[in-house]
C-alpha cells in the first residue's frame, strides 16, 4: 500500500472523517439550532464532491492490494450520488422540522449510507462489495424507522431488515461458491480464472452465479425479490422514501456491473437468462400492480420496479450499448423519482403527508407551478417525449433491438403503454378534478428553487440529452 | 441573417414560445380587466404572425420541385447520429398553412367563451400549434417521435380541463389509443435505425429492405397511423373524444390532428416500405371503404351533433387513405398520382369544412348548452346569419360541387374507377350517405317550427363569430372553385413520390 492507494480512496476517507465530526458537533446543537447540522452536513457533501473532483481518475486503477476500484464509472456514480443525497438533505429539511423529527442522526444516517454506496461503487471484490452493501442498508434500515412512535414505518423497517438478512445470506453464500470454486474475490482474478480455464465454466460457478442474482435483484427491487419494495416506500417517511428511491440506485447498478460485467462478464451466457426472467416479470408486475394503487408512494414504489426492468433488460444485452443504456436510464430516472417524491414533500405539512392519490386533486388551481412540475415529471416517468425520460426508454429498445430481440423490445413498449395509465392519472387528478384542499404549500424558497430546478430538468436534459449520452457512452467503454 | 433559412424553426418556436409567454402572463377571474386583454391579445398576436410566416413560407415556396426546400439541417444527439433536420414539400406546406390558417380561428372563436384558466388554455393551443407545424416538417425520425407524442400532451389537457362531462374517459382513451399505436411506430424507427445507423428519413426511404421487415414495418406504421386518421376498426376514440373536446379542441383535432396520420401514410409507409404497403394495399382499401359506407350509415343514426360530424370525418377520412393506397390497383399511366392528390386536396379541404361544422355547433352549444339534436328545431327562424352559413358548410360536407368537399371526393372516385368498378361504386355512396346524414340533421336543426322557447330566444351570431365563419366559408368556395393553386403546389412532389413508390425494395 502506498501514497497512491489512499489518493483513490480519498473521497471516503475525508467523507468518513467529516461524518465523525457532524456526529460529534451534533451533540452540542439543540432542536431550536438544528438547522446547523443540515448546513454541516451540506458542507460535507460539497467538500466530498471536490475531493472527488480532486482526484478524479483518468483511467481505471485498482489499489489496495486489488480490492478497490476507481474509474470513470465509479466517478460518475459517486458524483451523482452525492448531489442526490444532498438533494435529498434539502427537501427533507422542512419537512422534518414541521414534523417534529428534525435530528441529527437523520443526516448523520443519510451521510452513513452515502458512504456505504460509494465504497460499493469502487468495490473490486467480492467482500468489500459486501461491506459497502451492508454499510448502506443498515443505514437504511434505521433511517426507514427513524420515526420511532410510527407503526408502518416500524412495521415497514422490520420487513426491511428480515427479508434484507435473508438476501443478504444468500449473497455471502454465493459469494462463498465462487470463491470455492475460482479460488480468489476479486473481479478481475475472477474473470482472468474464467478465461484461463475455460472448464470452471460449469454447474458450481452457475450455482453460485444464481445467488448472486438473487442478492442483486433484492437490492434493485426486481420481481420475484421485490416485496419489501411497496411496504418500505409506503412505510417510510417521505423523505426517506425520496432517498431510498434515488441513490442507492446507482449503487445497485455498479453493484451489478462490477459482479456480472467486471467479474462474470465471461458468463454472460448464463447470467443473461436469469436476468431477463426477472427483468419481464418486473416489467409486468409493476406496470401492472401500480394500476391499482390508491397510495401515491406504494404507486411510484411499483413504478421503481418496472423501471429497474428496463434497467436490468438494457443489462441483459450485454453490449457496450447496453450497458451505456442502463446508466442513461438510472442517471435519469432518479431525477424524476426524486423530483416527484419532493413534490409530495412539497404537498405535506405538518401532521398530514400527501400520500394518497386524491392528495393531488386541484393541485393546478392551488399551485399552477408546482402542477406543471408534477406533470413533467410525471411524463418524464412515462417516457413520453420531449421528457429525459423518453431517451431513457429509447436507449434501452435500442440496445436490445441491436441485440436481436425485437420480441422483447414490443414488449417493453407494450408495458409503458399500461404504464402510461396511472402516470397520467396523477396528472389528471391535479388537474382534471376540484380539490377540498385549498391550504397553501408553505416552502422555503430555497426547497421551491431547487424542485423547479428538478422538474425543468427532465425537460431541459429532454431537450439537450446528447452530452449525457455522449458520456454515458465513453464510460460504458471504460467498463472491463 | 437571410430569414428564409429559419423560417420553419420560426414557425415552429414563435407560438410555443407564445404559449410559455401566455402561462407567464396568467388571467385574473375578470375577462374585462387588462391582464386578461393582454393575454388574450398575445395569442392572438402570435398566431395571426405566425399565420403571416407561413404566407412568406408560400410565397418562397417553389412549385417546380419536389426536392425538400428551406431545409435546416444541425446535429441534435450526434451519438446515434440524431439531427435537428426540417424541410418541407409539397405534401407538408399544405398542411402546414391549414395549421397556421386555422388556429388563430380557433383562438378568435374561444375569445371569451372560456372562462375557467384561460390563459392556459390559449397556451395549450400555442404549444400544440408549434408541435404540429414540427410534425409536419421533420426529416428526421426521432425528431418526428417527439413532436408527435409531444403534441399529444396540451391536447390531453385541453380535453381533459376543458371538456365536457364525460370529458376524463375521453381524453384518457384518446391519450392511451394515440400512445399504443405510436409507440410501435418508435420500434420500427429504431430498428430502420440499426439497419442504416441513422434516423435520417431520406436514409430510411434508401434502405434496402426484405419482404419480411418490410411487412412489419408497415404494420408498426399502419398502427400508428390508423388510430391517428382514424381507420375503421380502430377509429372509436374519435367520437367520445370530439364530443367531450371544448370547441377549439374539436376544431384542432379535426382539421389537423386527424391530417397527421394521412400525413404519415405519404411521408413514411409509401416510401420507405413500398412493398409492404403494396402488399397491404387491400387490406387499406378495404378498411377505407368500410369507413366510408358503414361509418356513413353509423353517422346518418346520431342523435348528437358533434358525434354526427365525428363519424362523418372518420367517412371522410376513409376517402384520403382509399386515394393514398390506390396506388397498385391503377398501375402506371396517367392518374397513378390522382388518388394521393385527390386524398391531398381531401385533407385540407375536410380541415377547413369539419373546422367549421365544429365551430357552427360550438356556436348553437354557447347558446344552449346542448348538442343533441332534438333539442333544436326552427333555428334558421331566430338566426338567419348562422342559418346561411350552416347550410353552405353542410353542402360542401355533402360535397357539392363548388364547394372544396367536391374536389377531393371526385379525384379519388375517378382513381377508384380506373382500379376498380366496385371501389367506385362503394366510394360514390358517400355522395348519398353523406348527402343524407348531414342535410338530415340540417333540416332538423335549423328548419321547421320553432321548437320551444330556448330556440326562439336565440341572439344570431355575434361580429366574432361572423367574422370566424366568413373566412371559412370563403375559403371552402375559393378552394371548391379554383383548387389549382393548391393542386400545384403538390404535383411534382406526388409525381416524385409516385416514381419512388414504383421501385421496388427487394
Amino acid at each position: 500500500m502506498n501514497l497512491a492507494d489512499y489518493i483513490s480512496a480519498a473521497p471516503e476517507m475525508t467523507l468518513l472523517g467529516l461524518i465523525c465530526v457532524v456526529l460529534i458537533a451534533d451533540l452540542f446543537v439543540d432542536d431550536e439550532h438544528r438547522v446547523l447540522t443540515f448546513w454541516m452536513s451540506i458542507a460535507t457533501l460539497g467538500i466530498t464532491i471536490w475531493t472527488l473532483l480532486a482526484t478524479a481518475p483518468v483511467e481505471r486503477v485498482i489499489v489496495f492490494d486489488g480490492s478497490y476500484v476507481s474509474d470513470p464509472l465509479s466517478q460518475i456514480l459517486k458524483v451523482t450520488a452525492v448531489g442526490f443525497v444532498a438533494l435529498a438533505f434539502l427537501y427533507a429539511r422542512d419537512y422534518l422540522r414541521t414534523n417534529d423529527l428534525h435530528k441529527g442522526e437523520f443526516y448523520v444516517l443519510g451521510l452513513f449510507g452515502l458512504l456505504g454506496m460509494m465504497i460499493m461503487i469502487s468495490a473490486n471484490s467480492l467482500l468489500t462489495m459486501y461491506l459497502g452493501l451492508e454499510t448502506l442498508a443498515l443505514s437504511l434500515y434505521t433511517l426507514v424507522a427513524f420515526d420511532r412512535n410510527n407503526a408502518t414505518s416500524a412495521e415497514a423497517a422490520m420487513k426491511y431488515f428480515v427479508l434484507g438478512a435473508i438476501a443478504s445470506g444468500a449473497l455471502l453464500y454465493g459469494i462463498s461458491w465462487i470463491y470455492g470454486v475460482t479460488g480468489t474475490l476479486k473481479f478481475d482474478e475472477i474473470a482472468a480464472a474464467i478465461v484461463a480455464d475455460p472448464s470452471l465454466n460449469s454447474l458450481p460457478l452457475w450455482f453460485g452465479l444464481a445467488f448472486l442474482i438473487v442478492g442483486i435483484s433484492f437490492k434493485f427491487g426486481a420481481v420475484p425479490f421485490h416485496m419489501w419494495l411497496p411496504d418500505v416506500y409506503q412505510g417510510a417517511r417521505t423523505p426517506v422514501t425520496l432517498y431510498i428511491a434515488s441513490a442507492p440506485k446507482l449503487a445497485a447498478l455498479a453493484f451489478t456491473l462490477r459482479i456480472l460485467v467486471d467479474g462474470l462478464g465471461g458468463l454472460h451466457d448464463v447470467w443473461a437468462d436469469m436476468i431477463m426472467v426477472v427483468a419481464v416479470l418486473s416489467l409486468l408486475v409493476g406496470n401492472v400492480i401500480a394500476i391499482a394503487q390508491t397510495n401515491i408512494k406504494r404507486m411510484l414504489g411499483y413504478s421503481t420496479i418496472a423501471h429497474v426492468g428496463f434497467i436490468l433488460l438494457a443489462i441483459f444485452c450485454g453490449t457496450d450499448k447496453g450497458y451505456a443504456a442502463a446508466l442513461f436510464y438510472t442517471l435519469t430516472y432518479i431525477v424524476a423519482a426524486a423530483g416527484s417524491f419532493g413534490i409530495i414533500i412539497l404537498l405535506s405539512r405538518r401532521g398530514f403527508d400527501a400520500e394518497n392519490l386524491s392528495d393531488f386533486k386541484g393541485l393546478n388551481a392551488r399551485s399552477p407551478w408546482f402542477a406543471l412540475m408534477m406533470m413533467f415529471l410525471m411524463f418524464s416517468l412515462a417516457g413520453v417525449p420531449p421528457f429525459i425520460g423518453f431517451f431513457g426508454k429509447l436507449n434501452v429498445i435500442d440496445a436490445v433491438l441491436s441485440s436481436g430481440y425485437p420480441g422483447l423490445a414490443i414488449l417493453m413498449v407494450l408495458a409503458s403503454v399500461v404504464g402510461a395509465f396511472y402516470y397520467l392519472r396523477v396528472i389528471w387528478y391535479m388537474y382534471f378534478e376540484q380539490g377540498e384542499d385549498q391550504a397553501v404549500l408553505q416552502a422555503s424558497t430555497d426547497t421551491r428553487l431547487v424542485l423547479s430546478l428538478n422538474g425543468v430538468a427532465v425537460l431541459a436534459l429532454g431537450i439537450v440529452p446528447g452530452w449525457l449520452w455522449a458520456l454515458c457512452t465513453q464510460i460504458a467503454l471504460s467498463i472491463r | 441573417m437571410d430569414f428564409s433559412l429559419y423560417i420553419l424553426s420560426i414557425l415552429i418556436w414563435m407560438p410555443i414560445v407564445g404559449g410559455i409567454l401566455l402561462l407567464v402572463i396568467g388571467d385574473d377571474d375578470d375577462v374585462q380587466s387588462s391582464r386578461s386583454m393582454l393575454m388574450r391579445a398575445v395569442a392572438l398576436g402570435t398566431t395571426v404572425l405566425t399565420f403571416l410566416v407561413s404566407i412568406a413560407l408560400y410565397k418562397w415556396f417553389d412549385n417546380s420541385t419536389a426536392a425538400m426546400q428551406f431545409v435546416e439541417r444541425s446535429s441534435w444527439i450526434p451519438a446515434i447520429d440524431v439531427w435537428y433536420y426540417l424541410g418541407v414539400d409539397g405534401i407538408s406546406t399544405p398542411l402546414i398553412l391549414l395549421t397556421t390558417f386555422v388556429t388563430p380561428l380557433v383562438i378568435i372563436a374561444g375569445w371569451d367563451s372560456i372562462k375557467v384558466r384561460p390563459a392556459q388554455y390559449f397556451a395549450a393551443f400555442l404549444i400544440l400549434e408549434g408541435l404540429m407545424i414540427g410534425v409536419f416538417s421533420a426529416l428526421d425520425g426521432i425528431l418526428f417521435y417527439v413532436f408527435w407524442e409531444a403534441m399529444l400532451v396540451p391536447m390531453f389537457l385541453i380535453i381533459g380541463v376543458w371538456g365536457g362531462e364525460r370529458r376524463i374517459y375521453a381524453t384518457l382513451k384518446f391519450f392511451l389509443y394515440t400512445f399504443l399505436g405510436s409507440v410501435l411506430m418508435l420500434v420500427a424507427f429504431i430498428y430502420l435505425y440499426g439497419q442504416t445507423g441513422s434516423f435520417d428519413l431520406f436514409k430510411f426511404m434508401n434502405a434496402p429492405l426484405d419482404m419480411t421487415a418490410q411487412k412489419l414495418i408497415f404494420i408498426a406504421f399502419l398502427l400508428a397511423f390508423a388510430v391517428k386518421v382514424p381507420m375503421f376498426p380502430v377509429h372509436t376514440w374519435l367520437p367520445d373524444a370530439h364530443v367531450e373536446a371544448p370547441t377549439g379542441g374539436s376544431v384542432i383535432l379535426a382539421a389537423i390532428m386527424l391530417k397527421m396520420g394521412g400525413y404519415g401514410f405519404l411521408r413514411l409507409s409509401l416510401p420507405i416500405v413500398p412493398d409492404g404497403s403494396a402488399y397491404f394495399s387491400g387490406l387499406v382499401i378495404t378498411l377505407s371503404l368500410i369507413a366510408v359506407v358503414y361509418i356513413g350509415f353509423v353517422a346518418l343514426m346520431q342523435k348528437d351533433m358533434k358525434k354526427l360530424i365525428a363519424y362523418s370525418s372518420i367517412a371522410h377520412m376513409g376517402f384520403v387513405t382509399l386515394g393514398f393506397f390506390l396506388l397498385w390497383s391503377v398501375g402506371s399511366g396517367t392518374g397513378a398520382g390522382l388518388g394521393i392528390t385527390g386524398g391531398m386536396v381531401q385533407m385540407v379541404s375536410h380541415g377547413l369544412i369539419s373546422g367549421a361544422m365544429f365551430l357552427c355547433v360550438g356556436v348553437l352549444y354557447d347558446r344552449m348548452h346542448s348538442r343533441q339534436i332534438a333539442d333544436y328545431g326552427g333555428v334558421a327562424n331566430t338566426m338567419p346569419k348562422f342559418a346561411g352559413f350552416m347550410v353552405l358548410f353542410a353542402m360542401a360536407n355533402a360535397g357539392l360541387p363548388g364547394t372544396s368537399g367536391f374536389v377531393g371526393e371526385f379525384m379519388v372516385i375517378i382513381a377508384s374507377f380506373k382500379a376498380n368498378f366496385w371501389f367506385a361504386f362503394l366510394a360514390a355512396t358517400t355522395l348519398v350517405l353523406g348527402a343524407a346524414y348531414t342535410l338530415w340533421m340540417v333540416k332538423r336543426v335549423l328548419y321547421g317550427e320553432v321548437a320551444n322557447n330556448n330556440v326562439a330566444a336565440l341572439k344570431d351570431l355575434n361580429q366574432r363569430e361572423f367574422f370566424v365563419l366568413t373566412i371559412l366559408a370563403i375559403s371552402v368556395l375559393a378552394v371548391g372553385l379554383w383548387p389549382a393553386p393548391l393542386v400545384d403546389m403538390m404535383n411534382v412532389t406526388i409525381e416524385s413520390l409516385v416514381q419512388q413508390i414504383g421501385h421496388s425494395k427487394l
